[in-house]
């Protein structure tokens, strides 16, 4: 290419300019199945619209916290039942395996399963912790000079419908 | 040079750049020794364990630096492949290629660690979310670059090819950097570099701070020495040319 520097500066920074935008369209077109899990009032909105990604038997993954509380042990087969919720909707999670050791009530988990009526059978039980580092010990102070739970409070943002 | 007159342009020439590679070279060497002992020192012996994820927290002291300069290096090689294109300065033209391979044991080791820092935690080696994702097409992007490079008899051209897919792959830079905030992913999201300051205990973040010194004093003498030797390398080459004619 015959291009002094002036033009090679301008077709540079034009094809530039063209790639990021056709990168931003691409991205927003893709900003549903980017996603890596559904939140319940995620699962909720696309229920309602008869999504084909969250009909009874499809597997997809559904991410937020174990509410405190729901966490059910039974005393055969390993299986356990919880809740899973983002604050804004309750979805009822049922696993048969063993969890990972992060997973607990107040922790950020993901599973990978498919809804069955209203109980959504996971096959994975991945756990997702937050972006917070603490020794132990000021964790447990904190906890208790607030009563604040060791939960994953990003996920709350993540409720947000789309 | 064109613009002689800028910084740019006066550091630009090779030959310059040699006779501070002298010196920055021991220094840098010596820095990175230093905060590697320092850091790896706090990192496993004298920081606390995480409430949350015990003993594997310290494996951030190697995956965080890690990543970020996965990110540095790529990104001061796209400036450079765009300088080197548009400017034709010979520093900015040998500077990718140089520091390249540099860029990909960086990516490397941020996905190996990642990896053996997910299974006990998350209870996965990988996921295909949006941050995993992103860094392993970093990782496709650095070993592409040097395989387009050598692609070619010419070197120039070769060198061309690359910027070009240098400038292209900066795409991929935000998107690795905001993926954990624009799209839901099982990677957590920063824990450093956010609006609302830090979220790590300070007795985190010395060991963190050191380790992330020592990558940095690591990268300027690898970068010095590799760029020092792609310099000699081309010399050596315009010898033997000079030679058959």
């Amino acid at each position: 290419m015959a291009l002094n520097k002036k033009e090679r500066l301008q077709f540079t920074l034009l094809i530039l300019c063209a790639l990021g935008l056709a990168t931003a369209i691409a991205l927003f077109a893709l900003r549903k199945n980017v996603s890596y899990f559904f939140t319940p009032q995620q699962v909720h909105e696309l229920r309602t619209m008869d999504d084909a990604r969250v009909v009874d038997g499809r597997v997809f993954r559904l991410g937020g916290l174990v509410k405190p509380g729901s966490l059910e042990k039974t005393s055969h087969d390993l299986l356990i039942r919880f809740i899973v919720t983002d604050d804004l909707r309750d979805q009822k999670v049922e696993y048969k395996g063993i969890a990972p050791d992060l997973f607990r009530e107040g922790q950020g988990v993901v599973a990978t399963g498919s809804l069955q009526k209203d109980v959504f059978v996971a096959t994975v039980l991945l756990a997702k912790h937050d972006e917070k580092y603490t020794p132990p010990e000021l964790a447990k102070e904190m906890k208790k000079l607030h009563g604040e739970k060791t939960g994953d409070p990003d996920d709350k943002k993540a409720g947000k419908p789309e | 040079m064109s613009n002689s007159g800028s910084i740019i342009g006066r550091f630009a020439n090779p030959g310059r750049f040699l006779a501070l590679a002298n010196y920055v070279l021991p220094v840098a060497w010596l820095a990175a020794a230093l905060f590697f002992a320092a850091g790896l020192y706090v990192a496993f012996f004298d920081s606390p364990p995480d409430y949350q994820q015990g003993e594997t927290v310290r494996i951030m002291y190697i995956h965080v630096p890690a990543a970020w300069m996965a990110l540095f290096t790529y990104v001061t090689m796209a400036a450079a492949a765009f300088v080197g294109l548009i400017w034709k300065h010979v520093l900015a033209e040998l500077y990718a290629k140089a520091v390249a391979p540099v860029g990909a044991c960086f990516t490397f080791i941020c996905l190996v660690t990642g990896s053996l820092w997910g299974k006990p935690m998350w209870g996965a080696w990988w996921v295909w979310d949006a941050r995993l994702t992103s860094v392993l097409v970093l990782f496709f992007l650095y070993v592409g670059y040097m395989v387009l490079v050598d692609a070619f008899d010419d070197e120039q051209r070769g060198i061309n090819a690359g910027a070009c897919l240098l400038l292209a792959g900066v795409i991929n830079i935000p998107v690795i950097k905001f993926s954990v905030d624009w799209w839901n992913t099982l990677h957590q999201p920063a824990s450093i570099i956010r609006m609302d300051g830090a979220t790590v205990d300070k007795t985190m973040l010395l060991p963190l701070a050191l380790m992330a010194g020592a990558f940095h004093f690591l990268f300027i003498a690898l970068a010095f020495f590799r760029l020092r030797t792609e310099i000699f390398a081309r010399r050596a080459r315009a010898t033997r040319l000079r030679g058959v004619a």
